[in-house]
């Protein structure tokens, strides 16, 4: 679980961040939405402790991130996994170095034990036949479910996703969406995904952050965000044509 | 450069507090990269690649170089020797000097500032762009250490390019003044060991080591710092290769002066 307690960032005279407070419960999907420049991807940062808040605290399971020395911070870090928008793997090793790269960074397994890991983290996230291949040798989707399993092979308690399914086919984003939610469920992780695609909020979102200029402007379920009166959520939600059919739908069915 | 140097001396207050939160950033960035070592087995790894692609893969471009300098700095040496009087030695022996003190160690270190330095700035500036060192730091790697520390390893190995490039230089000059006609053999080979005096050979391999660490750390300083997208990278090994070059040139007095003043 993460308790978010007020926190605050700035960038210079730049205000980005304005007291968001929220709590992201362990073995749930929850999603930060909301439109560009809305503050997400620094919120997304302040959570991996890539940056740090100017006021407020953040709280990983008791810990509080603030009060730690950087050992520690260092530790919680492994505990994190993190799939980036662009994949992010790294571009001179194999899809299986790629993977192996923590283990062989932060453990004293033996060649054949990260082997086996590697094999059965690949096999879960459907990758049998790309072992040996490099990055550029293989497509965005298969980049994407590389980085998952690059992010899931540490066991870690914490899985956060930028944008996974951006520059993806409608087909494989829906995919890569069930297989991060199912593996939240399976290991029991708090996953904490940063996205502005609808359909991902439709699938999986078990809570859902709404951001609008630095504030949290709402929070709730992807069962409630349709029925939301609060205007800035549904002009956001209902900004595609399809959406605002279902809610004119939706509410003359109400009435 | 000269423009670099004037630009900082007369520029704003603001722009020259930037010039200095550069250098700042610049020393605290070499602080941390001693900072939490990775792991040995995994660092020899990136050792032996980096030594591979920095030292052993600038070898040609070197030997090249050193070469035809050698070549050049004879015929200039012969051809302004114009008087009987004047020993065809000297010939050798002005070689050996310019070659020794000045073109193996800072010309050959300004020509591995481009090719090395805008190659650091480029791969790391990508990985910053394509938030690689995002997922380094996420995994608690400290990423300087992992990046940038088995780059000034392998660029301590310049010394022994610089002594090649010293013995090709010399042995370039040696088949001008031969083969050109400008000096025998015998006077060349008298020339270049009259009045030798191996500290300037000391001296110059303590150049190219501050040199190295030069090279292989202002280029990794822009690419890490950098921000923006490809155009950027770009951008950015342009800027590491003229501050690159500016601080060897600097350093090279300051050490000339203290070394052999």
């Amino acid at each position: 679980m993460i308790e978010v307690d007020n926190i605050h960032k700035s960038f210079g005279d730049h205000h980005v961040l304005k007291g968001i407070s929220t709590v992201f419960d362990k073995g749930k999907t929850n999603l930060i939405i909301g439109q560009s420049g809305s503050g997400k991807t620094v919120f997304l940062k302040c959570l991996l402790g890539l940056f740090e808040p100017d006021e407020g605290n953040i709280c990983y399971n008791g810990q509080y991130y603030s009060e730690l020395s950087a050992k520690e911070r260092r530790n919680l870090r492994q505990e994190m996994g993190m799939v980036f928008q662009g994949s992010a793997l790294f571009d001179s090793m194999t899809v299986e170095g790629n993977v192996m790269f923590p283990l062989d960074m932060f453990t004293n397994q033996s060649k054949s034990e990260m082997q086996d890991r590697v094999d059965f983290v690949l096999k879960r996230v459907n990758l049998i036949d790309a072992h040996k291949k490099y990055p550029a040798e293989i497509s965005g989707g298969m980049q994407k479910r590389v980085a998952i399993a690059r992010a899931i092979v540490m066991n870690p308690k914490y899985l956060f996703c930028d944008e996974p399914n951006s520059g993806l086919d409608p087909k494989t984003a829906i995919l890569i969406d069930n297989l991060i939610h199912e593996i939240t469920q399976e290991y029991d992780i708090t996953t904490v995904i940063n996205t502005h695609d609808m359909n991902s909020v439709m699938e999986i979102g078990e809570k859902i952050v709404f951001l609008k200029n630095g504030f949290k402007e709402w929070e709730g379920t992807n069962k409630e965000i349709f029925k939301t009166d609060n205007q800035a959520v549904t002009d956001f939600v209902y900004s595609s044509e399809l959406f605002k059919k279902v809610r004119q739908m939706y509410i003359e069915e109400r009435n | 450069m000269l423009d670099n140097i004037l630009i900082f001396i007369n520029s704003s207050p603001n722009k020259r507090m930037k010039h200095l939160e550069a250098i700042g950033k610049y020393f605290i960035m070499i602080w941390e990269v001693f900072k939490k070592p990775t792991k040995w087995p995994i660092m020899k790894t990136l050792i032996l690649k980096e030594i591979d692609d920095l030292i052993y893969g600038a070898m040609g471009i070197i030997v090249f170089i050193s070469f035809f300098i050698g070549g050049v700095v004879t015929i200039q040496t012969a051809l302004n020797l114009n008087s009987p009087f004047l020993p065809k030695s000297l010939i050798g022996f002005a070689t050996r000097q310019s070659v020794i003190l000045e073109f193996a160690p800072t010309f050959t270190s300004i020509i591995m500032a481009g090719k090395v330095g805008s190659y650091i700035t480029s791969s790391i500036g990508t990985m910053r762009v394509t938030e690689q060192i995002d997922a380094l730091e996420v995994m608690g790697v400290n990423s300087l250490n992992y990046l940038v520390f088995p780059k000034i390893i392998a660029t301590m190995l310049y010394p022994f390019a610089v002594a090649i490039s010293m013995f090709v230089g010399v042995t370039g000059g040696w088949v001008a003044a031969v083969f050109g006609d400008y000096a025998p053999s015998g006077e060349f080979i008298k020339g270049l060991q009259m009045d030798f005096d191996s500290f300037h050979v000391t001296y110059a391999f303590i150049k190219s080591v501050v040199f190295a660490f030069i090279i292989a750390t202002v280029p990794s300083f822009h690419g890490y710092y950098m921000k923006g997208g490809a155009l950027e990278v770009g951008k950015a090994s342009t800027t590491s290769f003229v501050w690159t070059s500016v601080v060897i040139i600097i350093v090279n007095y300051i050490l000339t002066q203290l070394l052999l003043g």
